[in-house]
């Protein structure tokens, strides 16, 4: 019995969110009475993997197959279920991301155990393993029982602190044996967005709407975002009309944000937009019609025009910095 | 080259979540159904395409359900789809969804298999890549492009912090989501045509269940806006950092 982490890492640092899991991963551990593995991918130091120890894993198993460079889910899905066979893994946790979403189902499908996706609480344990999770695109949470042997959960970001600790973790090289079929994706080109925060880890989200009126007029929202060290996103029309990349666009159709603040600019608020951002903790919402949906949902408000307020706010929020040192 | 499409029935996106029994169970009293926005509008038209430029023989439709989902089944012959196959039998876990799936097209000679990123009722985003394992197939998630020359598929797809290209040779899952096509509306000679196509009913094969919602919550009330003074946005920060403690 143990408890198996997934841990990402961009450029030989692991992610936030991964550190997010590996927390998750110990307090789990530490609930059942056993050990946390972590199980890393790819070119990271030996100090980066043994930091793992900081937040709660025991072991970090280190995979180095150049060939699984570029991500594939077959073959890391692979790795992860040796990983599993050889510590015995009774629960087993990865992000849910690109990455998550693609390679959890797969280890849950070959070992056959139940999987949440998209988890936001630990499991309660005084039930069984139950464990909550967004349904009905934010609307809702459900809690599901899981009633294999083998769990497996994929974590949403944003749903947990990460605690650093003291501890130390030690590193083994793991080896597995994988065939050319499982590399039979060729990756022909990788595009990443280079230095921006990625939006699904964002604790602070500024996004726009269609009443921002046009892409050019998003400096002044790209300015608060800079200020406050934000990530950008928008709303589906604004994606639509190409004012903003598809990646941006959040709600129903587009992507699921859980941030710590979402400050929406122009937007109505419709029902398919909230269902993206409703798990945000404190939402602001800047709108000129005070009849906008969105200030229902909404902790704070203001009433006006997005191009006069939001750069006032940006200027509040550069004076807030200098005075805090 | 067969295609086979996973079609999901879910409410539709603007219904009012509620729950019954204690929240126990999903009421769907006044709720109108919908097939899965992605599998209409990106993993159905796309097939279609395929099929219109010669590149396709066959769009197959799947889906996990009991008989209420045969009005969304048969819009999704009437976009285009030559047969449907609803397997009867309904579950909310993902193993139960991607085992029935996976039972019914093993052996069946689907080359591509589409579906969505993600249910948003469920919003699992798992069924596809969990079909992929069971089939032992490559899996590709959240296209936004999927091109095919020959046997070679060749895909854009988001990845964490931006986006890549792959190829790689049929047959393959590929999860599809904005980008992939545009969405289309059924003509009258669709929905006629629709209601001779086959829907052939299939027993569920035995798949064990792994996994089952055990009660349904819905997300605190906000406690109510504050309105700030629009000349004031200090206040603003003060607020966020010192009430909400955000920044
Ligand atoms: C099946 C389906 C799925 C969908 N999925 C999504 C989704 O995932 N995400 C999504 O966002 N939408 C989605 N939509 C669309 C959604 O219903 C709304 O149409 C959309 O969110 C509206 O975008 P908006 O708020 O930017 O624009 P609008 O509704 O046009 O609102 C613009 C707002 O800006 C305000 N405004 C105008 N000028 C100013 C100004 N100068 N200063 C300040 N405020 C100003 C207006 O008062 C208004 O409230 C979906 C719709 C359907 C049917
Ligand atoms: N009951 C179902 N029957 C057929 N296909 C489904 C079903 N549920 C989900 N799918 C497919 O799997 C995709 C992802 O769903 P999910 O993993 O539930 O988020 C959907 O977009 C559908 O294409």
């Amino acid at each position: 019995m143990s408890v198996l982490v997934l841990a990402e890492h961009a450029q030989g640092i692991f992610k936030k969110k991964s550190l997010e899991a590996v927390q998750y991963a110990a307090k789990i551990a530490a609930d059942m009475g056993t050990t946390v593995t972590a199980i890393a991918v790819g070119n990271v130091g030996d100090g980066e993997l043994k930091s793992l120890g900081n937040y709660g894993a025991q072991q970090v198993l280190h995979t180095t197959d150049a060939r699984l460079d570029n991500f594939n889910s077959r073959s890391w899905a692979k790795v992860v279920i040796a990983a599993a066979q050889k510590v015995g893994a009774t629960v087993i946790i990865g992000t849910h991301d690109t990455t998550g979403k693609a390679v959890m189902p797969r280890v849950a499908a070959r070992l056959q155990a139940g999987m949440v996706s998209g988890a936001v609480s630990y499991p309660d344990l005084s039930k069984g393993f139950v464990v909550k999770k967004n349904v009905f695109s934010g609307k809702a949470f459900a809690f599901v029982s899981i009633t294999s042997d083998i769990k497996v959960i994929s974590l949403m970001a944003n749903s947990f602190p990460v605690i650093k600790g003291k501890g130390t973790a030690t590193v083994e090289n793991f080896d597995v044996a994988l065939t050319d079929k499982d590399f039979s994706v060729k990756v022909v080109s990788v595009n990443k967005a280079s230095g921006d925060i990625p939006l699904s880890e964002a604790e602070l989200v500024v996004s726009g709407g269609r009443g921002m009126k046009g892409p050019e007029n998003w400096y002044v929202l790209e300015a608060l975002a800079k200020e406050l060290g934000a990530a950008t996103a928008c709303s589906r029309p604004v994606a639509d009309s190409h004012w903003r990349p598809h990646n941006e666009h959040v709600g129903q159709t587009g992507g699921t944000i859980r941030p710590n603040l979402y400050i929406a600019v122009g937007i109505s608020g419709a029902i398919q937009h909230l269902a993206g951002v409703n798990g945000s903790k404190t939402i602001v919402v800047i709108n000129k019609d005070p009849e906008a949906p969105f200030f229902k949902a909404a902790d704070y408000g203001v009433l006006g025009d997005a191009m006069e307020i939001v750069p006032r706010l940006t200027e509040a929020v550069k004076k807030f910095k200098a005075n805090q040192g | 080259m067969k295609i086979l499409v996973c079609i999901s029935q879910v409410p539709d996106t603007t219904a009012k979540i509620a729950f019954s029994e204690n929240n126990t169970v999903f009421n769907a009293q006044g709720v109108t159904y919908i097939i899965n926005p992605y599998d209409e509008w990106y993993c159905l038209v796309r097939a279609l395409e395929l099929k219109e430029s010669g590149l396709a023989s066959a769009v197959h439709l799947v889906t996990v359900g009991k008989a209420d989902t045969e009005p969304v089944i048969r819009k999704a012959l009437a976009l285009g789809g030559d047969e449907a196959f609803r397997i009867d039998t309904d579950s909310s876990d993902p193993s139960v969804v991607a085992g029935q799936i996976a039972a019914f097209a093993q052996g069946q000679g689907y080359e591509l298999i589409l579906c969505g990123k993600e249910s948003i009722d469920y919003n699992n985003a798992s069924i596809g890549a969990m079909v992929a394992e069971l089939l032992d197939m490559n899996f590709l998630g959240f296209a936004a492009k999927v091109d095919l020359a020959g046997s070679t598929i060749t895909v854009n797809r988001e990845i964490d912090g931006g986006e890549e290209t792959d190829s790689c040779e049929l047959p393959v899952v590929i999860s599809c989501q904005k980008g992939v096509a545009e969405a289309r509306i059924p003509n009258m000679r669709g929905i006629m045509a629709a209601r001779t196509k086959p829907l052939k009913v299939i027993p569920p094969a035995a798949v064990a269940q792994l996994s089952s919602i055990v009660a349904y919550e819905m997300p605190p009330a906000k406690s109510g806006v504050k309105m700030i003074d629009p000349e004031n946005m200090d206040e603003l920060v003060r607020l966020l950092h010192s009430e909400a403690k955000v920044i």
